[in-house]
């Protein structure tokens, strides 16, 4: 069996496989913000005094880990509108990632929080900070300080899970890799150059994330 | 040091800084405290010494209310802490008079307690910033005259983790110190230290002492407490067994549990 590669029929399109790539990384980084103010709130409402705060925070990490992502996806995305709430696709999409992404940096902040040492509250307390600001000032710092390698690896995570907004059609890079499929009948070079642009992406982030690390990391 | 608002609150009869009044702390079903009296005037040195689980180190948190404490009354300049009469009830005090109340004294803990992630610099500064709301450079020319003054200042910009154990310990007490508390309690503040770094921060304290602050230590360091000291306490199981001067409670203890305890330790 003799196979011509043609690449350049692929690569033709590079302005769209690109601003699919782009689009994925936005997607990624947006959903990684709410999804640290999602996972915050939540890691606290995990370890809340009150019971209420407990339950509520649970039911929403034990449901959406336990639930596939597209098919989280998918019910965003077809369900809201029949309850009234009408959302684009990068939208719809948006508000998946982040809350998916919420419930597994729960834990990751869980952790960082349970793992900090109980004098540096007491520090604060003594010089007369209030909870509220040592929490601002000291905990959630040095927490996400701590916790940054797992941040950076779910970040990529997210950044790969990406690929599955191509089920509502959000025009990322598997959205028009499967377009210059179809259009091209070049099956292996079309998913041969997806599946490298992904891998340089992300060996491109956790670089760039080992960077950050390093500079943010506390000196030991 | 004047206090404005201190001599308005104090009765005549009673110049105390420090008055602890019949304190009294359970954790659950334990009582730690069980009655406890001390009162400290301005400029007094007072060193807690006994045996570990003797209550003295919880005697310290319930005066900076890292404790709550279940009867009894503590006051600073008259000023009661932590909790209020309201209609005859004993009440919390809200998380900001709280923090107030913590503001009046400051503490240096065993473990030093840096912020990690904050310059030796930034860990005086903060509180100076965010509690007494001052401008930064303001704040920056306070915390670099305490940092100078334990001998800090050249390392001003080295995070904890670049410190030695004595040169933390010594940065914390800048960071108490920078917030002009009334009161200082210093929690065996050389305890987790090597051997060789426990002079420097110790030279620390006296040197504060020796400018008139008003402090109350724990400490195993009887030969430092002897010698800093106005005034010994020792407590033994939740009480005050035995109080006076230094000289008299090292050479002439009156308790038998006082005898035994300086037995069990070398001076």
């Amino acid at each position: 069996m003799t196979y011509h590669f043609d690449f350049a029929v692929v690569w033709r399109h590079e302005n769209l496989l690109l601003s699919g790539l782009g689009l994925g990384l936005v997607l990624a980084l947006v959903s990684i913000l709410i999804g640290c103010i999602i996972g915050l709130a939540a890691a606290f409402g995990v370890l809340s005094r009150h019971r209420i705060f407990r339950i509520i925070a649970t039911v929403y990490v034990t449901t959406i880990r336990n639930t596939p992502i597209l098919v989280l996806i998918l019910l965003t995305y077809f369900a809201l509108p029949e309850l009234g709430l009408r959302l684009g696709k990068i939208q719809s999409f948006i508000i998946t990632l982040s809350v998916y992404a919420g419930a597994y940096l729960t834990e990751v902040f869980r952790a960082g929080l349970v793992a900090i040492p109980r004098g540096l509250r007491e520090a604060g307390l003594a010089i007369g900070l209030t909870e509220g600001q040592i929490r601002r000032s000291v905990i959630i710092p040095v927490m996400i300080r701590n916790v940054l390698p797992s941040l950076g690896n779910n970040f990529i995570s997210l950044f790969k899970d990406t690929s599955l907004a191509a089920a509502i059609a959000v025009p990322e890079l598997t959205f028009y890799a499967r377009k210059i499929n179809v259009e091209s009948f070049r099956v292996i070079e079309t998913w041969m150059v997806a599946s490298l642009m992904y891998v340089v992406a992300c060996l491109i982030i956790s670089t760039a994330l080992r960077f950050v690390e390093r500079r943010l990391a506390i000196i030991r | 040091m004047t206090h404005p608002e201190a001599s308005v609150a104090t009765t005549a009869a009673a110049p105390a800084l420090l008055r602890i009044q019949d304190l009294h702390k359970a954790f659950q079903t334990v009582e730690v405290l069980k009655g406890v009296d001390v009162t400290l005037a301005r400029g007094d040195v007072v060193t807690i010494i006994g045996s570990s689980g003797s209550g003295k180190t919880t005697l310290l948190r319930c005066v900076n209310l890292l404790e709550e404490f279940q009867r009894g009354r503590i006051e600073i300049d008259g000023q009661a802490i932590g909790y209020r009469e309201q209609g005859g009830r004993r009440v919390p005090c809200t998380g900001a008079e709280v923090a107030r109340h913590r503001a009046l004294t400051g503490m240096a803990f065993q473990q030093f307690n840096l912020f990690p992630h904050l310059t030796a610099l930034r860990n005086v500064t903060l509180g100076l910033i965010k509690v007494r709301k001052l401008a930064r450079d303001e704040a920056v020319a306070i915390a670099e005259k305490w940092l100078d003054r334990v001998g800090m200042l050249e390392r001003r910009n080295h995070y904890p983790g670049q410190l030695s154990g004595g040169q933390q310990q010594r940065v914390a007490i800048a960071r108490a110190v920078a917030m002009t508390p009334r009161l200082m309690l210093f929690d065996e503040v050389t305890s987790a230290l090597d051997p060789e770094l426990v002079n420097e921060v110790l030279s620390v304290v006296q040197g504060l002492a020796q400018d008139g602050m008003t402090m109350l230590l724990v400490t195993h360091e009887m030969r430092f407490a002897y010698e800093v000291s106005d005034r010994i306490i020792f407590m033994n199981q939740g009480r005050i067994e035995e109080e006076g001067p230094p000289a008299d409670l090292f050479n002439q203890p009156k308790s038998l549990r006082l005898k035994e305890f300086l037995k069990t330790i070398k001076i």
